[in-house]
């Protein structure tokens, strides 16, 4: 009875699998699907402070901007101090992306004396459209409550004066006063396309960057590339795999067919896993999968040899593989905490594709460790139920009799 | 299977891989590794052409008049795939800079395909080693205290001792063919150290076991039986494990190669520790502690 609900458990798993690898789409990291990976660092600018609340709003900003920008499922993440990290899938537009995500993007309303009277913290919206006297390219924009004030009392002061609008330090335009604005709306405009004004539009709404930062890493990746790479990579990984499906097959026979049957239940438990926690297949992902699979053959072949040496020294098919089970599990758990343990402080230190790795470890060992205790002991009992004989030729060589 | 005297050729063993952590150290100091652009900064370009380009026609470009002031004078140029390829290595650039380069070989070459463009910041990959060395010395003490939680603190040094070696002679093997190495040998070095007390481990327990249930064996029988004993199983998992990296190595992308080849150096060298090294030192760490242990009691009385 017992076997009948262990059976239906190890059916409703395998089932579950399946269901979510066909339904969940595997998550790619940019080194398989290509696109670009930024690393920003913060740069010491005078009069801020570095710390997490700057580097919040400042990854604040960075996202307004991507998603202005229009940039399918993009990433951004903070990462330690003084950090953040964009990825932005797909190569399109990229040199612009980068341009406009790392702009700072202080925008300034000054006097003629050059007093900074209203900032780019004073708007309410920026919009790209056609107008200006020539029905060129400008950005209208729109002032806050107080930004209006603001701005009138600027206007109103210098009627007949220059007052230029400057970003980062440089003179976007710097018109006339005709007469004082009141109703909290203006445009900038000078020479630009219609896409220049837009994404100016999406700086100046996003807000200013708290403080300065430059790229520390930049790589970008041509899905052109990869793709050979990723094919060669996951056949060679597969030919991997047929050899060692081969080699249980031929040196354990039975019992190895059952290490084979559980290694491709184990190999799609963990795509499940991945796909259902949304983790992030990288090429050493990959690897760390196949290396994974590696350990997942070990925890079998421990076990097959207990059972061999439990028989020898002359136990019955079926006490020889519970104590089998019962002796291996002190040894599979050790040796997989401790492997646990170098995959948590890869997790821990690692970034970017060190950490992908990491995580499929991880997730590699804990499926591992269930494979091969509740599924590897589940198949070679019902085996051992079927065919006794056969299961101790296996184990022991042709010849070897044992009465069941 | 046959039965190996691995404790009675101990001291040999342990002074050959002693030879070899030497002489890996000194390749290290000698030769160095070759880092590359992932650990010390700096830009690579890999670029396809409409056609065949010669590594001469690109330096030819890159030390033209246009380029001059950028000074890519120390470039490192290889050429790639079919030859309409090219791997353009040289310092650290702004991304205006790269644009420069794209245009002029444009210019020189007809239409420039990217297919990767990386820029590194010298302090990335400064902050990459540094955090490679935290990881593996902290992977070590973590290794040592549940080794001692769950065995003693005798295993657990004896363990870490075979990881170092492993270490030592992986580094030193790639100091020794001077390939260029990226991000992902960190990894590998990482899962060597977890993949290597892996199979020490394994041989421990049996041990730990044997202790237990055999108390009429000496000491340095039972360690040599227990070695025996899971030899099958340390030789079985080594070679599936190799059957899948071996695969990648040959046949896998260029990507992989670096992080397959020091899993194989690893791996191997991780088997050689676990079977002569770790038992005969644990070995000899308990014979030296329990003779201090007699002399002490010895003079107390």
């Amino acid at each position: 009875m017992r076997g009948k609900w262990q059976l239906l458990t190890i059916v409703i798993i395998v089932a579950l699998s399946a269901v979510t690898i066909i339904q969940v789409p595997l998550n790619f990291g940019l080194d398989i699907k290509g696109g670009s990976h930024i690393i920003l660092e913060a740069e010491p600018t005078p009069g801020v402070k570095i710390d997490n609340e700057t580097m919040d709003r400042a990854k604040n900003v960075i996202e307004r901007r991507v998603n202005g920008l229009g940039i399918s499922e993009p990433v951004i993440q903070r990462q330690g101090a003084n950090r953040i990290i964009v990825e932005l899938p797909g190569i399109q537009d990229r040199e612009e992306a980068i341009d406009l995500i790392g702009k700072t993007a202080q925008l300034e309303f000054k006097d003629p004396e050059g007093n900074t009277r209203l900032t780019g913290a004073d708007l309410k919206d920026a919009q790209a459209q056609f107008g200006g006297q020539y029905g060129q390219p400008v950005v209208a924009l729109e002032f806050t409550a107080e930004g209006k004030e603001k701005f009138a009392k600027l206007t109103q002061e210098n009627i007949g004066r220059n007052v230029p609008i400057v970003l980062d330090g440089e003179v976007l335009t710097n018109p006339v006063v005709n007469q004082a604005i009141t109703d909290g709306k203006a445009i900038i405009e000078g020479k630009m396309s219609m896409d220049e004004a837009k994404n100016l539009a999406v700086l100046l709404k996003g807000g200013a960057l708290p403080v300065n930062l430059k790229p520390a890493e930049v790589r970008n990746v041509s899905p052109i590339l990869e793709k050979e790479s990723i094919s060669r990579s996951l056949n060679a990984g597969l030919l991997g795999l047929g050899l060692v499906l081969l080699f249980m097959l031929f040196y354990y026979k039975l019992p190895g067919l059952a290490a084979d049957l559980v290694l491709i239940i184990y190999g799609l438990i963990v795509m499940a896993t991945m796909a259902g926690l949304r983790a992030v297949f990288t090429l050493p992902g990959i690897a760390g999968f196949v290396l994974s699979l590696g350990m997942a053959v070990d925890a079998n072949v421990i076990i097959f040899e207990r059972i061999r040496e439990e028989l020898k020294s002359g136990k019955r098919l079926h006490a020889a593989i519970s104590a089998g089970f019962h002796r291996a599990w002190t040894c599979i758990l050790d040796s997989n905490l401790t492997t646990l343990i170098t995959a948590a402080v890869l997790f821990y230190f690692g970034t970017g594709a060190v950490k992908g790795f990491a995580v499929t470890l991880t997730i590699g060992i804990i499926a591992s460790l269930f494979t091969c205790i509740v599924i590897t002991r589940w198949i070679l009992t019902a085996v051992a139920n079927k065919n006794p004989s056969g299961m101790i030729r296996s184990f022991l060589g042709k010849g070897a009799v044992q009465n069941g | 299977m046959a039965k190996y005297n691995f404790m009675g050729k101990r001291k040999i063993f342990l002074t050959l891989s002693a030879i070899v952590v030497l002489a890996s150290i000194v390749l290290l100091l000698i030769r160095s590794l070759n880092l590359g652009l992932d650990f010390t900064g700096g830009v690579l370009l890999e670029r396809k052409f409409e056609k065949p380009v010669t590594a001469a026609q690109i330096r030819g470009v890159l030390t033209g008049a246009e380029l001059k002031e950028l000074g890519l004078g120390q470039s490192v140029i290889q050429p790639a795939g079919d030859g309409s390829e090219a791997i353009i290595r040289t310092k650290s650039l702004s991304d205006q800079e790269i644009r420069k380069i794209d245009a002029a070989l444009g210019e020189k070459f007809g239409k420039v395909q990217e297919l990767r463009t990386d820029m590194v910041e010298p302090v990335i990959g400064k902050e990459l080693m540094r955090q490679a060395g935290w990881a593996v010395a902290i992977s070590w003490l973590l290794i040592l205290v549940y080794i001692a939680f769950r065995f003693e603190y005798l295993f657990g040094i004896a363990g870490v001792l075979a990881l170092v070696h492993d270490v030592i002679v992986t580094l030193g093997f790639f100091a020794l063919i001077g390939w260029e190495l990226n991000m992902t040998f960190v990894a590998a070095m990482l899962t060597i150290v977890g993949y290597s007390i892996n199979n020490t481990i394994v041989i421990f327990d049996r041990i730990r076991e044997n202790m237990r249930l055999r108390r009429r064996e000496s000491l340095e029988e039972l360690v040599n039986n227990s070695i025996n004993e899971t030899l099958s199983r340390t030789i079985n998992t080594s070679l599936t494990t190799l059957f899948t990296v071996v695969a990648i190595l040959v046949f896998g992308g260029a990507t992989l190669k670096v992080f397959a080849l020091a899993l194989l150096v690893g791996i191997v060298a991780g088997g050689w520790s676990s079977l002569f090294m770790a038992s005969p030192i644990w070995f000899w760490l308990k014979g030296f502690e329990e003779r201090k242990r007699a002399s002490g009691k010895a003079v107390k009385a």
